[in-house]
């Protein structure tokens, strides 16, 4: 047969239908519609699997021969121009007997006479007919959506409007950050506009990518000058005759000359669902790719297989395949779905996710964070087979992991090294040691300081090192970021065998990290980390998102290294922090409002005991601490319960907090007749000064009018006690399981030194003491000299550690109760989703 | 439109919607009131989301109130680890506490009371814990 015998110039005169039933032979005719990716592979594969076959006619809808759409981006981006990225040329039509029809849509298809229309009134008949129309831009439904100046990012002409827009510079608000969106924001960002990502979900490419690599890739963006805000909801696009602005729900307004909206596809179903084929989310195929009509067939991003539709090129190629492999008169080919990966086509940024790895029961992660090189990897196993890998940062195995993961290979020999990538070792992978023993002297073991293997090995049997200290010191291995002292002991097990005992270990923070308390709260400072998931990177922790343990504790550490600046972290609170209320064992929570110095009157009595009433709450006590309690509140109420205190005048006493309590005070010289001085003033005073304050634990505070110390003062964790000539300043006392006298701290004459003193030294310890860690053992693990050392013999230290207090202070005196009362902050905590049955 | 399953079909799930997914706080956790009792709605930062009878199998905690972290929530109560998929609680302790399958469709929330396995009590006859 010849497959030259078709016309190079117009194609109407060989598609009439005489004409071809005279051509010869019978030639079946297969007429595609859609001159895209997925409709083209099928024509290719087909042309390959039975040249000559079939009589083929293409309609394409855009003026182009087909092009290799992923590639948008970098054209967009100015990386490749429009011809590089042309898959067929029209000499390959040609050349292949296919009549390109371009330029031209379809309208219809009458299924009974078996013919085609397209826009320009062409009546062209199939006994195969393809549809591949592909998939359109979904544009939300927001007022001022169809303002000329939104544009989609679909085809090469919404890449010239874009690039006509960028020419003119001014500002771009691309809506979605996902793949297309982001490489949409950095293609316009290369080209000089301000460009602004706006992303409904906490996080970027939350569908590709987990926390902490969607964070990684947010600070990449930000770096590279894109403004992106996330959990942005659009709510207008604003404009006359041309887009001006996109305002969000929060009431933000962006100005804009373009908007980019990306935030998903939409398969292109209407040629199929007018012509009366079966339809859901896509025209819906069977395996074959045919559809409900056997003679037509659908293919690519228009179909709906086994309930789901595709939106990226590779399964729209095995479809395509399967497909040619039918049409070419092959059985036994069937599609079946598609395991999928994802890269990101920003030059500069790795970024690689495959399968599933949201986890699932049973399944287990390793993470891998190199903070030095900006690595990030997490692999999600079961039952020994990869399910899903994200990669940030180091992309090169990505090809590795997706073979294994798609065959679902047994991978739990490789399991503890598979991690490093496919090139780590070669021994037998399943013992670490002999990983390390396999790996040749010119292996970079420490990242950060540039440390091979050979170096290391030589300085310990040279030298004779035993230790990892000493492996430090000799070679700068592990002596940055630490993350290698894992390998580097290895590799002093392996070379000195039984020679090698292993350091004791300082204890490490949690599970999730082998860094200490003390290295991760330098790092914050030190490093600047003002992210929990910036330090989860910077410190490798091993976990996706922490752990019960250190996130509040980070949240902590975090809250007091930026104050003013870091937003505090609700989901890594406890509960009774998040509740503003003690949570007891039967589920209900305690209120306690403040009671400044121990003080109260009539109308705040009142006022609790209407609240008792009104909310029959079942039990009322006083505390030690000088307040009164209110026992068994449903946590439904408690809104309620504070709106009434706070119309009263009262605010939360905090009585639930790492943070500070009460102030307990005796009344001293006001009433009582051995008083020196105006104790419960100073309480007060004092109270006032520290109320509201984040503390690495509760903190409790006493002042006694006398040395009799009726306040208990000298078992505080700061502690007054008035004398004749001023005040005695005691620290670090405790009254609970380990009962602690205070050590006297200083004596001073007036109230103004207690409290700067007060200031500083709670300032010390928020930023020495360790999370969990009160005073007294805080004080007892530093010594009273270092405290002295920094608040008696310093003065100008004291000042300083009192004005950091006092400027963190200007941020935490918001009473928690009154803004989830009356403004309706947290509302969700004392709300329940629902009620059933 | 079908109308919802009979009654009588008692082998066909059903299933109760009881809100969206951006309802609940990710790493956080929202309550459905049953007749059964307390429901938690978990939901990951992968954004998954599982659903547990509210009570610790220790001493009954509402786990609702708990940590997410993981696919794990932390008791507020004397901090068992419950894993979210399971109901088990991580070792060394003990105990599981009853799941209820859930299903979400877009961003839609159902869970299927009917075939939910609650264990209220159950451990401290299987393991002591009292």
């Amino acid at each position: 047969m010849d497959m030259h015998l078709s016309s190079n110039n117009g194609p109407v005169v060989e598609l009439n239908e005489a004409n071809l039933l005279n051509a010869g032979p019978a030639k079946e005719r297969l007429v595609v519609v859609g001159n895209g990716m997925a409709g083209m592979k099928t024509v290719e594969e087909l042309l390959a699997k039975a040249p000559g076959r079939f009589d083929v006619t293409v309609f394409g809808a855009e003026p182009h021969p087909n092009y290799n759409r992923i590639m948008l981006s970098p054209v967009l981006a100015g990386e490749k121009t429009f011809d590089q990225i042309v898959l067929n040329s029209r000499e390959w039509y040609d050349a292949n007997g296919i009549t390109l029809l371009t330029g031209e849509p379809v309208e219809g298809i009458d299924r009974e006479a078996k013919t085609v229309l397209s826009q320009s009134g062409r009546v062209v008949p199939y006994d195969k007919l393809l549809i591949a129309t592909g998939s359109m831009p979904f544009i939300i439904p927001v007022p001022g959506s169809t303002l000329p100046g939104v544009i989609g990012f679909r085809d090469l002409a919404d890449v010239d409007a874009m690039l006509a827009a960028a020419a003119k510079g001014g500002r771009a608000v691309v809506i979605g950050g996902g793949l297309l969106g982001l490489e949409a924001a950095n293609g316009l960002r290369v080209k000089g506009m301000e460009v602004t990502v706006v992303h409904l979900m906490p996080t970027l490419m939350e569908r590709q990518l987990d926390q902490s690599a969607g964070m990684l890739l947010q600070r990449e963006l930000e770096r590279r000058g894109i403004e992106v805000l996330t959990g942005a909801d659009t709510a207008e696009i604003v404009g006359d005759e041309w887009v001006s602005a996109v305002r969000l729900k929060d009431g933000r307004e962006l100005p804009a000359d373009i908007v980019v909206m990306a935030v998903g596809i939409r398969p292109n179903m209407a040629l199929g669902k007018a012509a009366g084929l079966e339809c859901g989310r896509g025209i819906r195929v069977d395996d074959q790719m045919r559809t409900s009509d056997p003679s037509i067939y659908a293919v690519g991003e228009c179909v709906e297989h086994r309930g789901v539709t595709w939106g990226l090129v590779a399964p729209l190629f095995e479809m395509a395949k399967v497909l040619a492999h039918d049409l070419a008169g092959g059985e036994g080919a069937a599609y079946t779905g598609s395991v999928t990966s994802t890269k990101l086509k920003v030059t500069g940024v790795d970024v690689f996710s495959a399968g599933d790895f949201s986890g699932g029961e049973g399944t287990e992660d390793i993470v891998f964070r190199d903070a030095a090189r900006g690595v990030y990897k997490r692999l999600v196993l079961k039952d020994g087979k990869l399910l899903g890998a994200v990669l940030y940062g180091d992309t090169k195995d990505g090809a590795w992991y997706f073979s294994l993961l798609k065959d679902g290979a047994d991978v739990s020999a490789e399991r503890d090294t598979m991690i490093f990538g496919q090139g780590f070792g070669g021994a037998d992978a399943g013992d670490p040691n002999a990983a390390i023993a396999a790996l040749p002297d010119s292996a970079e073991i420490c990242g950060c300081n540039g440390v091979c293997k050979g170096t290391i090995v030589k300085a310990i049997t040279e030298k004779g090192l035993t230790s990892l200290d000493e492996v430090k010191a000799h070679t700068k291995a592990s002596a940055s970021c630490g993350g290698c002292s894992g390998t580097v002991e290895r590799l002093l097990a392996v070379t000195l065998g039984d020679g090698f005992t292993a350091a004791p270990k300082v204890k490490p923070m949690c599970k999730c990290t082998h860094h200490t308390h003390d290295a991760v709260r330098a790092a914050i400072v030190d490093r600047g980390l003002k992210t929990m998931a910036e330090v989860f990177q910077a410190m490798e922790w091993t976990t996706p998102d922490g752990c019960a343990s250190c996130r509040p504790a980070l949240n902590y550490y975090l809250l007091c290294a930026w104050p003013g600046e870091y937003r505090d972290d609700y989901q890594s609170r406890y509960i009774n922090e998040r509740a503003h209320a003690n949570i007891q064992k039967d589920g209900t929570y305690s209120v306690v409002p403040r009671m400044w110095g121990g003080l109260t009157n009539a109308a705040e009595l009142r006022a609790i005991a209407d609240v008792v009433d009104k909310f029959a709450i079942p039990t009322v006590k006083v505390t030690g601490g000088q307040r009164i309690d209110l026992f068994g509140v449903k946590k439904e109420d408690l809104p309620a319960v504070w709106a009434d205190l706070n119309a009263a005048g009262m605010v939360s006493g905090h009585a639930y907090a790492k943070g500070l309590r009460t102030v307990k005070t005796c009344v001293g010289s006001e009433w009582c007749r051995f008083g020196t001085q105006d104790s419960t003033g100073l309480g007060v005073k004092l109270e006032r000064m520290t109320w509201g304050t984040w503390t690495p634990h509760k903190v409790k505070l006493a002042v006694s009018g006398c040395p009799r110390n009726c306040a208990e003062a000298t078992i505080k964790d700061l502690g007054v006690v008035c004398i004749d000539s001023g005040y005695e300043l005691h620290v670090g006392g405790n009254g609970g399981l380990h009962v602690r006298a205070c050590d006297l701290l200083v004596r001073v004459a007036t109230e103004e030194e207690v409290l700067e003193y007060t200031g500083a030294f709670m300032q010390l310890y928020r930023e020495e003491a360790r999370y969990l860690e009160r005073t007294a053992p805080w004080v007892e693990r530093v010594g009273l000299d270092h405290i002295k050392a920094a608040l008696v013999d310093d003065p100008e230290r004291r000042r300083a550690l009192n004005a950091r207090f006092l400027f963190s202070q200007t941020f935490s005196q918001d009473d928690p109760w009154a803004e989830r009362a009356a403004k309706g902050v947290d509302r969700h905590e004392f709300n329940l989703l629902a009620e059933v049955g | 439109m079908e109308n919802a399953a009979p009654e009588t079909a008692i082998s066909e799930t059903v299933w109760t919607q009881v809100g969206s997914v951006d309802d609940i706080p990710v790493l956080g956790s929202r309550v459905v009131r049953t007749p059964g009792g307390d429901i938690a709605l978990f939901r990951t930062a992968a954004d998954e989301v599982f659903a547990l009878e509210d009570a610790c199998p220790h001493k009954q905690g509402p786990l609702s109130q708990g940590i997410v972290h993981g696919r794990r929530v932390t008791c507020p109560l004397h901090n068992w680890v419950i894993e979210l998929a399971t109901g088990e609680a991580v070792a060394p302790d003990e105990g599981r506490t009853g799941h209820v399958p859930v299903r979400v469709e877009g961003r839609s929330v159902a869970i299927a009371l009917g075939e939910a396995k609650l264990s209220r009590g159950g451990c401290r006859k299987a393991c002591g814990h009292v």
